[in-house]
């Protein structure tokens, strides 16, 4: 059975200046709330942090940006926030931008035991500066190598005791390959099955890559709100 | 030839003339700004599958205030319904899904467009740079990359290029260029000319073009 913590500032306790996390989420969505909440407080800084984006100024990674505990940020999409674009003229925190897909198949690979690959994204741009190009089937493709990471935060709708977990919609997103690619893994859920098991049918992530799990009220802010106007 | 054009006007046109290429029974990925307009033109008897790259095949109209579910959204965040038949997945299985040649057409917006197909939408050097997200996966996996963009930038200069200036997403990776000027196909010894939108006439749209521009012999004019 897996650990249950009681609070979000025992689960981050482990995580030591200078470890390298992957977060969880796409824009807003998915995104462990609490544990980056228990990081900021737990004042842990010189972090590298892999996630597809970096919060919004007042939520979600922002706040370790905030709190200047990041040293670099691996991502593909990271200018939504205006400290995020401070800290990087002014050389606080270093970026390093992949495309969206290479870094999801850099993290499953990471988690699958897979030292890196070959893939057409970003042939001929300036990222492929340096990098070994080679041909297969008469198109170029580059070699990239697997992501790891010390601590995996992820966030999931739904949570078991053997570590089994189910995301909602969208907010699937980095989490299942976060979860098999972090050294250890805590899951955030919102709901925790306590006498049950979750249905093996409906299983998205195997509990054998989650370490810990934690349960927490969500906010679910929402970026960018579009609604269709009543007819 | 300065000609006062509504720029929301201008959006709508570029996006109808997409729609068109869209077929029945496509799976497509739409880009963010004038791409994202497209879905709204796509006609009610054609059977379309839209992809959204964060893990969802099926994107649906955008909610009531009261559907609104945070944590289903689009590649540019906004809320979104699933439509009848989607599925949710995983990012990395969405770009399997990109890069594995199932989709049948992205449209894409674009800064520079070059001759060669060279696409150029990311980045612009000296300002902050946000990141590349999806657009350099997709230029390589969809089966047909059409660009659709506005054909001079706010100076006036073309955005159709011999060689692109700005830093690549893809090199050789655009089939057509829609704008709201002309439709340009990108072919293997050059750009030809193949359509003309409704108040240009040829010789504008080669004046305003920076690129060498054959025309096709089946060009029409005034076709949206």
């Amino acid at each position: 059975m897996k650990k249950v913590y009681k609070s979000f500032q025992e689960a981050v306790t482990e995580i030591k200046d200078g470890s390298t996390i992957m977060v969880g989420g796409f824009g807003l969505v998915g995104i462990p709330e609490n544990l980056i909440l228990a990081l900021v407080e737990s004042k842990v800084k010189h972090l590298t942090v892999i996630s597809n984006n970096c919060g919004v100024d007042d939520w979600g990674l922002g706040l370790l940006l905030e709190n200047n505990q990041i040293n670099k940020m691996i991502g593909s999409y990271v200018g939504e926030n205006k400290e995020f674009e401070r800290q990087v003229l002014s050389g606080e925190l270093e970026v390093e931008l992949i495309p969206q897909g290479t870094l999801a198949e850099r993290i499953r690979a990471g988690g699958a035991g897979i030292p890196a690959f070959y893939t057409p994204a970003g042939v001929g741009t300036p990222i492929a500066e340096g990098q070994e190009v080679r041909r297969f089937e008469g198109r170029d493709y580059m070699l990239q190598t697997a992501l790891k990471a010390d601590f995996s935060l992820v966030r999931a709708a739904l949570g078991d005791r053997s570590g089994n977990l189910i995301y909602n919609k969208t907010a699937r997103n980095f989490n299942p390959m976060m979860a098999a690619a972090g050294n250890r893994t805590i899951a955030e859920v919102e709901d925790f099955v306590e006498a049950d098991f979750l249905d093996p049918e409906q299983v998205h992530t195997p509990g054998i890559y989650v370490d810990g799990i934690i349960v927490g009220i969500q906010e679910k802010r929402i970026e960018r709100l579009t609604v269709k106007q009543e007819a | 030839m300065l000609k006062q054009i509504d720029k929301g006007l201008v959006r709508e046109t570029i996006a109808k003339r997409a729609e068109q290429e869209i077929v029945s029974g496509y799976y497509v990925n739409l880009g963010i700004g004038i791409p994202t307009i497209v879905a709204n033109f796509i006609q009610q008897d054609k059977e379309v599958v839209l992809q959204s790259e964060n893990g969802l095949l099926g994107i649906g109209v955008s909610p009531l205030k009261e559907e609104v579910d945070p944590e289903l959204i689009n590649a540019g965040k906004e809320t979104v319904t699933a439509s009848s038949g989607a599925s949710f997945f995983s990012s990395a299985e969405s770009f399997a899904m990109i890069r594995g040649g199932h989709l049948d057409l992205a449209i894409l917006g674009g800064m520079e467009v070059s001759e060669n197909g060279d696409l150029a939408n990311w980045m612009i050097p000296g300002k902050m740079i946000k990141g590349m997200g999806g657009a350099m996966d997709i230029v390589h996996g969809a089966r047909k990359i059409v660009v659709v963009m506005e054909h001079v930038n706010r100076e006036g200069a073309s955005k159709i290029v011999k060689q692109c200036q700005l830093p690549l997403t893809g090199k050789g990776v655009v089939s057509r260029i829609i704008t709201e000027r002309a439709v340009i196909d990108v072919e293997k010894d050059g750009l030809v000319l193949m359509e003309v939108a409704k108040g240009w006439t040829v010789e504008e749209v080669i004046e305003s073009t920076n690129a060498t521009l054959g025309i096709s012999d089946e060009l029409k004019v005034a076709t949206y």
